[in-house]
């Protein structure tokens, strides 16, 4: 009896010792700091999350974050995906050293990103006097809030879709090439669908880091109240202000809104996997 | 739609995958290409199936591969309009089983396509001949191993292929399942009567399913024929070995051998003393008593009743281990035992003295 009942209790050796370091290393890491905001945040009444957030700059500020890091989590995975795509599927001269700078925004800080390219995109640098030439203001512009998150996102998108490319069955594509498929039509039906949920997850990772940067941002966008300022930037100067309960009342709004954000994503990407059998 | 492969080279590097291959199949037919890993079995398979592109013709006449007495070595894949069936299934995972057999007739061109509901039609009678009715909704992931091959084979069915391939399709899956859709291709091949090419390392898949036997090794083909020529009549000593187990006994019993009057004798090339002669387990005998110059003593080393024939291990006096195989019936019947001495005798065998090479 007893012997049969362990046998059943039995799982991979260590998992009591490593899932309780996970509780413990993402309560304390995750859910304690998230769970200071909320205590923070639950000593201002409803009345007031509903002034602070119905005030005409909080709502431009956030609109301008989520908006911009849709957009810039969308252009991320496009091109990261030709971008990775090249690099898996080509072989050339350079592709190493192309394939290690992918990575260099993930690891600069982000003030160093933000003065480089507020360098070359400001109305005097390289980049930013010939597009003013043209009309269009590439600094302090939500343009330039736009770049900047494109920048830091951009590795994300890179970095999840290439192993799935790697792993694209090459015998799929050849498979559908002896049904009579033209390149184009094998690509569009076999290979892209396969790399959509990388693709999400690329995505997801960029627009999360989107929505919380703040250190590239604020120099090249200047940071004009109802233009051009980011959310995470009206949080500190609300708390440079001493305005704490201000502070934490777009926090939590913008913590609810992210929250349900990835949800959505994850919810699509694990209807995708549990129909297509993924694990 | 007969296929034919003339005078085909392929090379990878400095590795020679195909040497001067020439090959026929006829309209209907299903054929086996069988040999081990490396033979250059699979390589062919792809040049016919336009996977692989056949090395530059030096001379004219060489490296064509035509479908219908039409040369075919330049065209694509797609417009060779080939059923090619994977080991490894390479189903679209994304898709429904549905979808995935519809996939063929869904990517012509609008012109050539057919009407919706004629689609669905052609879909449903597939499903229903590779017996998966009511699965068209799962996904790929979701079936067995057999039960994924079959959807394979199904899709490349669906175009209405002028040739169907297939690369070692069962070889992913176990003895059990093998053995039924073994069977199962066969009564299928039958209905469709599609010219079939079928790639294999089982000898006992090829001889069981095959109109006709192409036995490769090393980059060539070493003999064609019906099962029964390949296994009764094999052309080499490489087709005798590969197909099924064989004793090899030493030239010295070369003479009496060849003289008695039991033992029929093939011989292909001149009789030397140096020539091996190759026996199959079942065509050794096995007696109490010695039957004359082609009996050899020897010792039971070893029974193995479990199967249709009891496999007995002996020993002989020339210090050669050699495997008899006996029906069961008949077995009982010798009252056989472990250490014990007995003849064994040769009732049939093939000859081959070696190839000198110059």
């Amino acid at each position: 009896m007893s012997a049969k009942k362990v046998t059943q209790m039995r799982r991979l050796p260590g998992f009591g010792l490593t899932l309780g370091f996970t509780l413990f290393y993402v309560t304390l890491m995750i859910v304690i700091p998230i769970a200071a905001l909320l205590f923070k945040a639950s000593s201002i009444s409803m009345q007031e999350l509903v002034e602070t957030f119905k005030t005409p700059r909080v709502q431009a500020s956030l609109r301008l974050t989520f908006g911009a890091s849709l957009l810039a989590a969308t252009i991320n995975t496009f091109f990261g995906f030709i971008v990775a795509w090249t690099l898996v599927r080509y072989r050339f001269v350079g592709r190493r050293l192309m394939d290690s700078l992918i990575d260099l925004p993930f690891a600069m800080p982000t003030a160093v990103s933000g003065i480089a390219l507020m360098a070359i995109y400001a109305p005097t640098g390289i980049v930013g006097k010939q597009f003013l030439a043209w009309g269009i203001k590439t600094a302090i512009s939500p343009l330039g809030v736009l770049i900047a998150l494109i920048f830091i996102g951009f590795p994300f998108a890179v970095r999840t879709m290439q192993p799935a490319i790697e792993e694209l069955e090459l015998e799929a594509e050849q498979a559908s090439a002896s049904l009579g498929a033209s390149r184009f039509q094998t690509f569009l039906r076999v290979t892209l669908p396969s790399l959509i949920p990388a693709a999400l997850t690329g995505f997801t990772l960029a627009l999360a880091r989107a929505l919380g940067e703040y250190g590239s941002v604020i120099f090249i966008a200047g940071n004009l109240p109802m233009r051009t300022e980011i959310a995470s930037l009206l949080i500190v100067s609300r708390l440079d202000e001493n305005d704490v309960v201000g502070a934490c009342a777009i926090a939590v709004v913008m913590l609810a809104a992210t929250f349900v954000l990835l949800l959505t994503i994850q919810g699509i990407q694990w209807r995708i996997e549990r129909k297509t059998g993924r694990n | 739609m007969s296929v034919e492969v003339q005078h085909v080279n392929k090379t990878f590097g400095s590795y020679k995958a195909i040497e001067d291959v020439s090959l026929k199949v006829h309209s209907g037919e299903l054929v086996a290409l069988l040999g081990p890993s490396g033979s250059g079995k699979t390589t062919l398979l792809r040049m016919i199936a336009g996977l692989e592109v056949p090395d530059r013709p030096v001379q004219s006449g060489e490296g064509k591969i035509l479908f219908f007495d039409q040369d075919v070595a330049t065209w694509s894949v797609s417009e060779r309009q080939v059923g090619f069936v994977f080991q490894h299934y390479a189903l679209f995972k994304h898709m429904s089983v549905f979808e995935n057999i519809a996939f063929g007739l869904r990517v012509r061109p609008r012109s050539q396509r057919l009407p919706k509901a004629q689609i669905d039609q052609r879909v449903r009678e597939l499903l229903q001949l590779i017996q998966l009715e009511g699965f068209g909704n799962r996904y790929p992931l979701q079936l067995s191993g057999g039960q994924r091959q079959r959807v394979a084979l199904a899709r490349a069915l669906a175009i209405e292929p002028k040739v169907l391939l297939l690369d070692e399709p069962f070889g992913a899956l176990d003895a059990k399942v093998r053995q039924k859709l073994r069977e199962w291709l066969r009564r299928l091949h039958e209905q469709v009567h599609t010219t079939t090419i079928l790639v294999t390392h089982d000898q006992e898949e090829a001889l069981e399913v095959a109109d006709r036997v192409v036995v490769m090794n090393h980059a060539k083909i070493e003999q064609i024929g019906t099962p029964e020529e390949v296994f009764h009549n094999p052309a080499s000593e490489f087709v005798i070995d590969f197909l099924g187990s064989v004793n090899v006994f030493s030239g010295r019993h070369v003479e009496p051998l060849s003289e008695t009057k039991t033992a029929e004798t093939k011989t292909a090339g001149a009789k030397t003393d140096e020539a091996k002669i190759y026996v199959r387990p079942h065509e050794l005998q096995i007696t109490r008593e010695s039957l004359g110059f082609s009996s050899i003593s020897a010792q039971i080393q070893r029974i193995q009743r479990a199967g249709a024939s009891a496999k007995v291990f002996v020993h002989t006096s020339k210090e050669q281990n050699v495997r008899v195989d006996i029906p069961i019936q008949q077995f009982q019947l010798l009252e056989l035992e472990v250490h014990q001495q007995v003849f064994i005798t040769p009732l049939h065998s093939h000859v081959f003295s070696p190839e000198y090479t110059i």
